[in-house]
This record gives structure tokens, C-alpha cells and sequence, in this order.
């Protein structure tokens, strides 16, 4: 065990070193490039759910002594870059990880936009791209231009119209009346999430009576809110990013918003939400979820918060983690072959953090949480495609 | 024509000739490195042609940039590429004609903050129009590669050096030396400075708008804090000036340190980039506060300076 532990130590001071030293004892390690921001407009998302993941992973694997290739394990060495949340940078950040640092494989930027600028560079070079927080409409199109791209976490109609599914099976379970209050943020995936969702909303028979967006950024968003409550709504629905998913709920609290569904998007899931708005928190609605409840889930978020000393989210954080254990299931099948590896992960089961993972015609993984709930202090699941464990939803009771 | 001109067209036309083959190298690594020095000299070159001689700063780059990746978003569909890029370059230059009118009679500070918030402005007019569609970002797929975009930008740089040439034999450029020195005396001589400056002003504008346009197929996924982000007009200023503006080469003798600097810096230390890189800005501007035209001539006038 101690001359393990000595081992291990000696490899890891070589990684460290590599570049000036090569490991003489042991085989080489695998290279895995990792691009995303770690300054500008996304840094924020991606410290909650892109790097610890990246780093608990490349922790778990060196500490039982590497992946398994060809009868021999290697270790793995992380290459981080910064693309300061700019396509450019993004863009000559992979290229100089495929061309330059020779990485074996490379993990997928953060941002649907950064997704799509890196996807030629990622094709040309033959490296497997396992997209995560890259959610679009556009998949079929996608996966047909670029045949190495997977998409793991879901689609834009699929996130709009479970979420109006929900809302319509509490209205017809007789538990809430039929008036919609619907606000977006104006920027990217609120316009197109609020698209998708006001033409279903009708179709399910809804009335929306307050509709309105506010531009990204917006620090005073109590007028949306006091518009929303004078509307006099059942439900209550923002298609929203973190800082104002935060914000309205914020002003929510002080209008004490009397609804009996209150549904805000993207960060809901994210354990800072839960804390800061404790018991007031309970029964809102959020875009994604897990079953927080599986084995599974509450082995990775133990070794999540031992090793990176932070909670993961309850969205993509575990999509994240299984997107590296499906690279890691492909590798140990079929080595380090990146050709080998691409056309693995489109005919094999991958068994990760989330349940089974495979992926259809269009590269496309069709089992995804797209609505979850804040209930007893924990984010659970309460719709999804093709997933086990969704809670049953609970009516929001008042703000204290 | 000058013997040392006729020197200097033959010599641009080698360094031009030699850029060209490039991507015949490197069709990886070094041209994406390339590619960033090609669009980072016919933005600065482009920027300093205006801001050198009058001295207003315009961070209206951005602005014009987005703009441009926008035509080629919009119309790649419908219209062949080569007219999207004349297109964009002339609403480049529209919007510099509209902006200038409505500005250069200003000086100093108002211009400064008003072509800061112009790329602001038509961010959010864009940004209003998508909330109004429901339309999310733009998808230009196509199949331009990397070298394309390459030679293109070459192509463009080319034509600013000569269009900077020809306008510093011009009256326009005799104009703006005047105005640059003293705009009261420029106006006494009877130079009508406003249209000299609004004409130039679209000089920059119509390039980084063509820019734009040819960028387009590289970013694959266009949306507006992408296209318009503030950063690039920043960066244009940073090169052209670390270089110098008082030279047409001045700034291309600071975007290709700058780049790659800027380069070594995200390699090497992925998680101090913007932190190194705003202590190099500040040690620029403390060392070489005329640019390295500003280092050179102050060498030159050392070398020479004992002898005459």
C-alpha cells in the first residue's frame, strides 16, 4: 500500500514536470484538453459545473492508478485552457490542444455558442466532441455536419413543453386555475425557450395573461414582478438566466407572489439557490433535475463535495461527470483510438451517474430530466424523458 | 514616384506574397495563429488610418464588426458569399456616414463614449428584434475553411495598406494631418472638416464590417453578445497603439507582438490569462507610450543624432 502511495506520488510529480522529464517507469499518460471559460460572462456557470467535474474525474481515475488500454493502465494529464468565454479563443484554444500539446482526447467547451465555433475544429481533427451544455433545436442538422458531435443534455422543446405538461397536469388534476403569467429575459435561450413555450401554452389551453421580457442585465426586476402579480396569475413561469432566476425570486419573496406554481429557469438547480432562499425555496419549479434519491447520484455528489469542496448542482454538474465517464467507458473498450472511440459511442450503452446513456441516429442522448422541484431542501426531478425516479410535483405554499 | 516608394510597393508586395502561402505550411496550428494576425492588422491598420492623423479614439469596431458577421448570418442562405462581404462593407460604411454625422462635430470625450455605446445600441436593437421573432442565434454552416478566410483577410489587408497609401498622397490626407494638428486652423484654411472626417471615418467602419462578414463562416454560431462583444474594440486600440499610429506599418508592429504574446500568455497560463495580460497592457503603456514607431525613431534619432 505505502509503496503505492510512493508510486503514485512519483507519477504524479512527473506529470507535473512533463515536458521537461519523461515518465521512464511508467506508460505515457492519456492527454485530455480542456476548454471553457474561466473569465468573462460564463466563468460563473462553468466554476459551479464545468471544472470541479473535470478535476474530480481526473482525481478518481489517477487514484486507482489510470484507465485500462491495451492491458496496461495509464494514467490521465489534464491540459486547461481559458477561453475567456470568446469563440475566438475557443476556437485557437483546441486547435492548439489537437496540433500543439497533442491531446489524446478533448472535452467539450461550456456555452452552446462555444459548442458550435469549436464543432469544425473538433471534426477536422477527428476528435469525439460530447457536447453537454450545448442545448438547441438544431440537432439533427448538427449531428449531420458534424458526425463526431453527441448532445447529452436535452433539447429546447423538450425543456418548454414539460414544463407546460407539468403545469397542465396540475390544472387538470383540479389543483390550480388556468392563467399564465410568462416572463423571458431577452437574450438567447429565453427568447427561444419563451418561443418555443407560448404557442404550447395555448394549445394546452392556458390563458396567459401577462407577458412580457426585460433585457439581460436588469437590475430592478420588481415592476416584472408587480406586473406579474397585478395579472392576477395561477402560475407563475420566467424562462430565465442565473442572475435574474435569482432576482425575481428575490422580489417573489417580497410580493409574497400568490401562485400556486412558480417556475424559474436556468440555475434553479443550483445548490446556492436552495441556500439562499432556505424554506421559502420550497415547491419551485426549475429547468432540469436528477434523482437525487438514486445510489448512484448520492455516491458521486459525496465524492463531488470531498474532492472539489463544493455541492454539484442538480442539473448538469452530473450530466458533466457521465459525458467523462462515457469518454472513459469508450477508452477502456477500445483504447485511445479517437476513430474507434467516435464510432463506440454510437453503438454502445453507457452506464453512468445518470443511468443508462446511448445515443440515436442523431447523436443525440434521448434520456434527460427537463423539469425538477425544490422539495425538503433538495432539487428532485419531476420530469423527464426516459428517466426513472420523478417525484410527484407539490402546489408552492406561500413564501415563508 | 519616389525610388524609396517604388522600393517600399515592391517590398509590401513580397510580405504580402509570402503571407499568402501560409496556409501551404500549416494548415493548423500556426494558420490560426495567422488568422488572428490577419484580422488583427486590417482592424488596427483600418482604425488607425481614421484615429492616427485626427486622434479620436472610436471603439466602434465591435459595433461594425457585428454587423458584418450578421449580413453573412443573415444572407449566406440566399446570396453567394463574395456579396455578402461587398454588402457588409457597404453598411459599414453607412452606418460610419450616419454615426459620424451625428458625432464628428463633436470632439474628444463625446465621441469616445458614443462609439463605445454604438455596439451597445445595435446589440440591443438586435437583441429587440430576436425577442420580437423569437429567433435564437444564427447558424452559418458552410463549407469556407480556414485558408479561405485567410486569404481573404490578406486580400483585405492589402487593400487597406493601399487605400492608406493613396489616401496619405491625397488633399483627404494633407486635410487630416491639418486637422489632427489644429482643427481651428484647419477650418480658417477653408478645409471642411466635417466631411473630410466623416469620409474617413468610413474607411474603418466599412472594413470591420467586410471583416466581419468573412469571419462569419469560422464562428459557425453567431448570437449577439458574440458578435458585439466590447472586447474587440479594445483590443484594435491596444495593438494600434502599442504599435503606433504615425506609421501605415505602425500597427501591424504591434498586433503581431501583441498576438503573440497574447498567445504564449493563454498557453502558459491558463488561469492568470486576463490578469497577465492587464499587467502587460500597463508595462506597454509605462515603456513604449509612442508605440514601438515611437521606440524606432527615437533609436534612429540616437544613431544619427551624434553624427549630424
Amino acid at each position: 500500500m505505502k509503496r503505492r502511495t510512493i508510486l503514485t506520488t512519483a507519477a504524479a510529480a512527473a506529470l507535473a514536470l512533463s515536458g521537461l522529464t519523461t515518465t521512464a517507469h511508467a506508460a505515457d499518460p492519456i492527454k485530455i484538453g480542456a476548454v471553457a471559460a474561466k473569465t468573462g460572462p460564463l466563468a460563473g456557470g462553468t466554476a459551479v459545473t464545468h471544472w470541479p467535474n473535470i478535476r474530480l474525474w481526473a482525481h478518481q481515475i489517477n487514484e486507482r492508478g489510470g484507465l485500462m488500454v491495451d492491458g496496461e493502465k495509464r494514467m490521465v494529464e489534464i491540459i486547461e485552457y481559458d477561453d475567456q468565454t470568446n469563440p475566438g479563443e475557443t476556437i485557437k484554444a483546441v486547435q492548439r490542444l489537437a496540433t500543439q500539446d497533442e491531446a489524446d482526447f478533448i472535452v467539450a467547451p461550456y456555452g452552446t455558442g462555444l459548442n458550435i465555433a469549436s464543432a469544425p475544429i473538433f471534426a477536422r481533427y477527428g476528435y469525439p466532441h460530447i457536447a453537454v451544455s450545448a442545448i438547441t433545436d438544431q440537432i439533427p442538422d448538427l449531428a449531420k455536419k458534424f458526425p463526431n458531435m453527441f448532445f447529452t443534455l436535452g433539447n429546447t422543446s423538450a425543456l418548454a413543453a414539460d414544463a407546460v405538461g407539468i403545469l397542465a397536469q396540475m390544472r387538470d388534476e383540479g389543483k390550480m386555475g388556468n392563467k399564465i403569467a410568462m416572463v423571458n429575459v431577452a437574450d438567447a435561450f429565453g427568447i427561444e425557450l419563451a418561443a418555443a413555450a407560448r404557442p404550447m401554452f395555448e394549445e394546452a389551453g392556458f390563458e396567459i395573461v401577462y407577458d412580457t421580457s426585460y433585457p439581460l442585465g436588469t437590475q430592478d426586476l420588481s415592476p416584472v414582478v408587480k406586473g406579474a402579480k397585478a395579472a392576477e396569475p395561477d402560475a407563475f413561469v420566467a424562462w430565465s438566466y442565473p442572475p435574474d432566476t435569482f432576482g425575481l425570486t428575490e422580489q417573489a419573496m417580497i410580493e409574497e407572489l400568490p401562485v400556486k406554481a412558480y417556475y424559474t429557469a436556468v440555475a434553479t438547480p443550483f445548490p446556492a439557490f436552495g441556500g439562499r432562499f432556505g424554506a421559502a425555496a420550497e415547491g419551485i419549479l426549475g429547468a432540469g433535475g436528477v434523482n437525487p434519491d438514486s445510489a448512484a447520484f448520492q455516491d458521486y455528489a459525496a465524492a463531488h463535495e470531498a474532492v472539489t469542496g463544493n455541492k454539484p448542482d442538480f442539473w448538469a454538474s452530473a450530466t458533466t461527470y457521465a459525458s467523462l465517464q462515457i469518454l472513459e467507458q469508450a477508452i477502456e473498450a477500445v483504447g485511445v483510438d479517437r476513430a474507434a472511440v467516435s464510432a463506440h459511442l454510437k453503438e454502445a450503452t453507457f452506464d453512468t451517474v445518470l443511468g443508462p446513456i446511448s445515443f440515436d441516429e442523431n447523436n443525440s442522448n434521448n434520456a434527460f430530466w427537463t423539469v425538477g422541484q425544490w422539495q425538503d431542501g433538495v432539487f428532485q426531478g419531476v420530469a423527464s424523458r426516459n428517466r426513472d425516479g420523478a417525484k410527484p410535483v407539490r402546489l408552492k405554499d406561500g413564501w415563508k | 514616384m519616389s525610388s524609396v516608394e517604388i522600393r517600399n510597393l515592391i517590398l509590401t508586395a513580397i510580405a504580402l506574397g509570402v503571407c499568402i502561402l501560409l496556409p501551404m505550411a500549416d494548415s493548423g496550428y500556426w494558420l490560426s495563429i495567422g488568422l488572428s494576425i490577419a484580422m488583427f492588422t486590417v482592424l488596427a491598420t483600418s482604425w488607425a488610418l481614421f484615429s492616427g492623423p485626427t486622434h479620436y479614439i472610436s471603439l466602434a469596431t465591435a459595433a461594425f464588426f457585428g454587423v458584418g458577421t450578421y449580413t453573412t448570418g443573415l444572407g449566406f442562405e440566399t446570396l453567394p458569399f463574395w456579396s455578402l462581404v461587398a454588402l457588409a462593407g457597404m453598411f459599414g460604411a453607412l452606418m460610419a456616414a450616419l454615426v459620424g454625422l451625428a458625432t464628428l462635430r463633436l470632439s474628444g470625450v463625446y465621441f469616445v463614449i458614443f462609439t463605445l455605446g454604438l455596439a451597445e445600441l445595435v446589440r440591443q436593437v438586435i437583441t429587440w428584434a430576436q425577442n420580437q421573432s423569437g429567433q435564437k442565434g444564427l447558424y452559418v454552416l458552410t463549407d469556407i475553411t480556414e485558408a479561405m478566410i485567410y486569404w481573404m483577410l490578406i486580400a483585405l489587408a492589402a487593400a487597406v495598406y493601399l487605400t492608406g497609401w493613396l489616401i496619405g498622397r491625397s488633399r483627404l490626407g494633407f486635410a487630416l494631418r491639418i486637422i489632427g494638428d489644429d482643427e481651428t486652423v484647419a477650418a480658417h484654411s477653408g478645409i471642411n472638416t466635417a466631411r473630410a472626417k466623416v469620409l474617413l471615418f468610413m474607411v474603418p467602419g466599412a472594413v470591420a464590417a467586410m471583416t466581419g462578414a468573412i469571419l462569419a463562416p469560422r464562428y459557425v454560431y453567431i448570437e449577439p453578445s458574440l458578435a458585439f462583444t466590447p472586447m474587440l474594440s479594445f483590443q484594435v486600440v491596444i495593438m494600434a497603439l502599442l504599435g503606433g499610429t504615425g506609421r501605415l506599418w505602425g500597427p501591424l508592429a504591434g498586433v503581431v507582438p501583441f498576438t503573440l504574446l497574447w498567445e504564449s500568455i493563454s498557453s502558459n497560463f491558463p488561469n492568470q490569462t486576463t490578469l497577465l495580460l492587464g499587467l502587460s497592457f500597463l508595462l506597454i503603456v509605462y515603456a513604449l507610450p509612442r508605440g514601438f514607431v515611437g521606440l524606432l525613431d527615437r533609436l534612429r534619432q540616437r544613431v544619427t543624432g551624434g553624427v549630424s
